[in-house]
């Protein structure tokens, strides 16, 4: 095959500790070029360009790992990489934009299932000499996060895609049953770096890590799915990381450190923005308990409003804020949205994007959203930026988003989501509140903003109702 | 096995992480999600060698091919979609100047 007279075109002038050498390089080389392309990330004007670089790592990667005198045959690899750039071409081609979290899910479960299988395989073939600790806990750690990222980033998919139910999943007894999961993990992975030679335990292992994987997640509602797909991706990077120790292979271990790098980050930007601690996301089971009894009586009253008697409101508005929630990806509402934003553009009004961080189902998915509808993203503010906007702000326009926006969050001690930070809506002088239905938002919890005095409702699918807007804002120009 | 090397290499390669994607506004932060995971499919390397490896031992050879076939196959799906979609993504972050310059125009009439 080609492979082996490249490989004898190369030891023609290479003896093996030079191919080693030149392998070490190119994986030095990819690992720069990792690192520049996230550097590359934090503009969206060079971002492609070191998205580029990165995939040019990547192939010095692979290109070089195929040299490495281990690799013996290249039918099996070459059956592998076709199957995968097929799915991958398939999977990046069909998704839509709406669809993002599911299917960054779904790659986290891929690339933990690729490292737990390594692990496994190594272990198989009988790689792990007994006398051999350091190299266990390598692939002990592998296995385990590998294995449970695998399910537990499956049972975000099918919370997230609708397969299974959003609501948080819980049974009696599911703490002591956690800890006892736990327990098991601890003691077969100790007993396993004592004496690697406990293949029965190994296997053990790495089914309850599968097991630990669904117990984990299953019990976490779909609003606090931004910090679940933050930690599975910090645990898919972490585990990668392990895999780099257990091969003792330096690029992976730089790849798989900023991975878990940048999960770790996200998790922490996320649980920050619940005010939440990670304890709390993991074991509290948020939205399951019933907090409407002790929350204090909500006064005055709700008012519905059409979307002609909307537009006329926004017709005489000069400053307007749009704050989009999961709702809007529901209803696909981004383009409409676009088209509204253009129309009020146009007549010269000032209109700016109030986006929260945990806004929607993964970071940044609205800002995903509106960027694929056309929006400019320097009309795309984060939280920071616009909090202290909106009381000179004539209309906040709320787009299927709830307990970011609920006051209770700032003075009702009884709420549960009593010091979350939210975006100040109910500061400007009016806001409008695009809403399906009268039932309370994910969490369970009743908004007193829709009871404001500044606060109109407008109820139907927001799509619809945004289309209603540029209609009602044309007919008064008209 | 040297456990130091590596962990040197751990921990400085997590600060320049933690440095790095620090930078990264929230305005990116999926398809920050969608990069790093693409990256971390670097795990394709390791799931080659082990695909590659000498597979002559009959007991173990069956298995073994399928557990490491599938895992070139999940990484690489996660390699060349990872990559794929992020650029998709970053494609559509632009600033709206042709729409606001027809929007100008269309005013002036």
């Amino acid at each position: 095959m080609i492979d082996n007279y490249v490989r004898k075109l190369f030891s023609t002038f290479l003896g093996d500790q030079e191919i080693h050498l030149f392998i070490g390089l190119a994986y030095l080389i990819a690992s720069v070029f990792f690192i520049l392309g996230l550097k590359f990330l934090s503009s969206p004007r060079t971002a492609r360009r070191g998205m580029f670089l990165a995939e040019a790592g990547m192939a010095v990667a692979i290109v070089s790992t195929l040299l490495d005198r281990e690799v013996v045959s290249l039918e099996w690899i070459l059956i592998g990489l076709v199957i995968g750039s097929v799915a991958g071409y398939v999977i990046a081609l069909l998704t839509p934009m709406t669809a993002m979290p599911q299917r960054t899910a779904l790659s986290h479960a891929f690339g933990a299932l690729a490292v737990a299988l390594v692990g496994v395989t190594k272990y198989y073939t009988g790689h792990v000499r007994p006398d051999d600790h350091g190299l266990m806990i390598a692939i002990g750690m592998e296995v385990l996060l590998g294995a449970l990222t695998f399910t537990g980033s499956m049972i975000a998919f099918a919370k997230l895609n609708g397969t299974l139910p959003g609501a948080p999943i819980q049974y009696r007894g599911q703490n002591p049953v956690n800890i006892t999961i736990i327990a098991v993990l601890v003691a077969s992975f100790g007993y396993l770096i004592y004496n690697p030679g406990a293949s029965e335990l190994f296997y053990v292992l790495a089914f309850v890590a599968l097991i630990f994987g669904v117990s984990l997640v299953l019990p976490i509602g779909a609003a606090d799915m931004p910090v679940v797909m933050s930690l599975l991706n910090a645990y898919a990077g972490l585990g990668a990381c392990a895999t780099g120790f257990a091969l003792n292979n330096n690029v992976l271990i730089i790849a798989g450190a900023l991975d878990g790098a940048s999960g770790v980050i996200l998790s922490i930007i996320m649980t920050k923005a619940m005010n939440r601690s990670m304890m709390n996301v993991l074991f509290g089971g948020f939205g399951a308990v019933a907090p409407v009894a002790e929350a204090r009586e909500v006064k005055g009253s709700i008012k519905g409003q059409t979307a002609e008697e909307a537009a006329a409101i926004l017709d005489i508005a000069e400053s307007i804020v749009i704050v989009p929630g999961y709702g809007m990806a529901v209803s696909q509402a981004q383009h409409s949205c676009k088209k509204l934003v253009d129309y009020l553009l146009k007549k010269g009004k000032t209109v700016r994007f109030a986006i929260h961080p945990v806004a929607g189902r993964m970071p940044g998915h609205m800002n995903v959203l509106l960027a694929e509808a056309g929006v400019d993203y320097d009309l795309l503010c984060d939280m920071d930026q616009i909090n202290d906007d909106f009381p000179t702000t004539d209309v906040s326009i709320v787009i299927g988003a709830n307990d970011v926006v609920n006051p209770a969050a700032k003075d009702d001690k009884a709420s549960p989501i009593y010091g979350m930070p939210i975006l100040n809506v109910d500061a400007s002088r009016t806001v409008m509140v695009l809403k399906r239905g009268m039932s309370p938002g994910f969490s369970g919890i009743e908004n007193e903003l829709f009871y404001k005095d500044n606060c109109v409702m407008v109820f139907g699918d927001a799509k619809k109702t945004l289309d209603g807007f540029v209609t009602g804002l044309q007919e008064l120009d008209a | 096995m040297d456990i130091l090397a590596p962990l040197y290499i751990f921990i400085l390669a997590a600060f320049v992480g933690y440095n790095v994607i620090h930078k990264v506004p929230p305005l990116l932060h999926t398809p920050l999600m969608s990069a790093t995971n693409a990256i971390s499919a670097i795990s394709v390397v390791a799931a080659i060698i082990v695909a590659g490896m000498d597979h002559s031992d009959e007991s173990t050879k069956v298995l073994a091919i399928i557990m490491s076939v599938i895992a070139v196959a999940a990484a690489t799906t996660n390699l060349v979609g990872g990559f794929l979609i992020t650029d998709r993504m970053l494609k559509m972050f632009k600033k709206d100047k042709p729409a606001t310059a027809d929007a100008k125009t269309e005013a002036g009439k």
